[in-house]
């Protein structure tokens, strides 16, 4: 039995050390959120949070987030309510959505080691997130806006 | 009498004369001794190393660690810019992940989000190594676009190497890093020779003087 911390919430689950991440936290935990995309790491929609980075799941074998800490996209807020998603809500930005939940993840951890990115930094960050229905400029709108959401927030504490 | 001291003076003209080339014999092989197989420990070494200085041995040597050096396995991570190369063509890699102050990535792009510690299975899945990343963005470690002689007197500067020693060169062949050369997971070629032959090249470079080839 592996011991998986997922979203603060502790598992123990059954299965090859060597599976995919992904594979656990969709087909055994059951959270969909995160979506299984080249498998390759070359897309981004499957990213979560391992010890707070930005990894791929599809590639990260399981026996490394033993004991870890993960959190996917349904553990990002308590209630929806993450800047990052505050501001993807405002800018309408996904079109199709399926790889939005990756573009999220990779988002918020721009937005916590650099709470007022650039452009240039945006595109760094945010370089091996793909997005077929091409809301790139949206996406670089929506983590100007909760840049913002966040300073506001920050200041008000 | 004078007759019979000129004839003595010409009897040891000969022997003057062997005396003064043997000297001048031991002279020459003292010097040639001293500039070309000189020996000497390498100063601030933990270990006993011993150089015995030979440039031709050098040069030749290092023109074996270039090829290895300048091969993709090598050079991918030592990019002239800040973005690492990516498999046997050496383009730069897809998705432009940045090299980062510390050589390991920015934000959401950092190396071991994709790299694991060992490589993936499959065809054009990310290598891996529990140290991926690329020289820090102080100490670049050019490798691409050097000529042998650049890039053979910058490994040796520390001031352009990590700051390293002999001895830290030596054992750096060994290095985890430098190892998952000759392990690049599947679909990607080895350097141009085995690791312990680049190895064998690599110590005999340095240890003979670590010469620099000659020209630009």
């Amino acid at each position: 039995m592996i011991n998986l911390n997922v979203n603060q919430k502790a598992y123990q689950v059954d299965a090859d050390p060597n599976m995919p991440l992904l594979w656990v936290i969709r087909d055994i935990i059951g959270l969909t959120g995160t979506k299984y995309g080249c498998g390759v790491a070359q897309c981004g929609a499957c990213v979560v949070h391992l010890n707070g980075e930005a990894v791929r799941s599809c590639v990260t074998k399981v026996s490394r987030a033993e004991g870890q800490k993960i959190v996917t996209i349904e553990g990002l807020s308590a209630d929806n309510n993450h800047p990052a998603q505050v501001a993807w809500n405002e800018e309408n930005v996904p079109q199709c959505g399926y790889c939005h939940s990756g573009q999220i993840m990779s988002a918020a951890v721009l937005l916590k080691e650099n709470p007022n990115p650039t452009d240039d930094d945006i595109d760094s960050a945010m370089a091996g997130n793909i997005c077929r229905c091409g809301t790139y400029l949206r996406i670089r709108k929506a983590i100007h806006l909760a840049a913002e959401i966040q300073r506001k927030e920050s200041a008000s504490k | 009498m004078k007759k019979q001291l000129n004839t003595q003076k010409r009897y040891l003209l000969p022997i003057k004369a062997v005396a003064v080339i043997g000297v001048l014999l031991c002279m020459v092989g003292i010097m040639a001794f001293g500039l070309n197989k000189k020996t000497e420990p390498i100063a601030g070494d933990t270990k006993s190393l011993v150089i015995k200085k030979d440039s031709i041995a050098s040069v030749k040597a290092f023109k074996q660690v270039y090829t290895v050096l300048m091969s993709a396995r090598c050079m991918n991570c030592h990019p002239s810019g800040n973005i690492p190369l990516q498999g046997d063509e050496s383009q730069l890699h897809t998705m432009s992940p940045q090299r980062g102050v510390d050589g390991k990535g920015v934000y959401a792009m950092k190396c071991a989000n994709c790299h694991q510690a060992t490589n993936t299975p499959g065809l054009h899945t990310p290598p891996g190594n529990p140290n991926w990343h690329l020289p820090p963005a102080d100490m670049k470690m050019v490798f691409q676009g050097r000529t042998p002689r650049q890039l053979a007197k910058q490994l040796i500067d520390p001031k352009q190497n990590g700051n390293k020693n002999m001895q830290q060169l030596i054992e750096h062949a060994d290095d985890g890093l430098v190892l998952a050369g000759w392990n690049p997971g599947e679909g990607r070629t080895l350097p141009p020779m085995s690791h312990a032959a680049f190895k064998k090249a690599w110590i005999t470079w340095l240890t003979t003087g670590a010469y620099a080839p000659k020209g630009k």
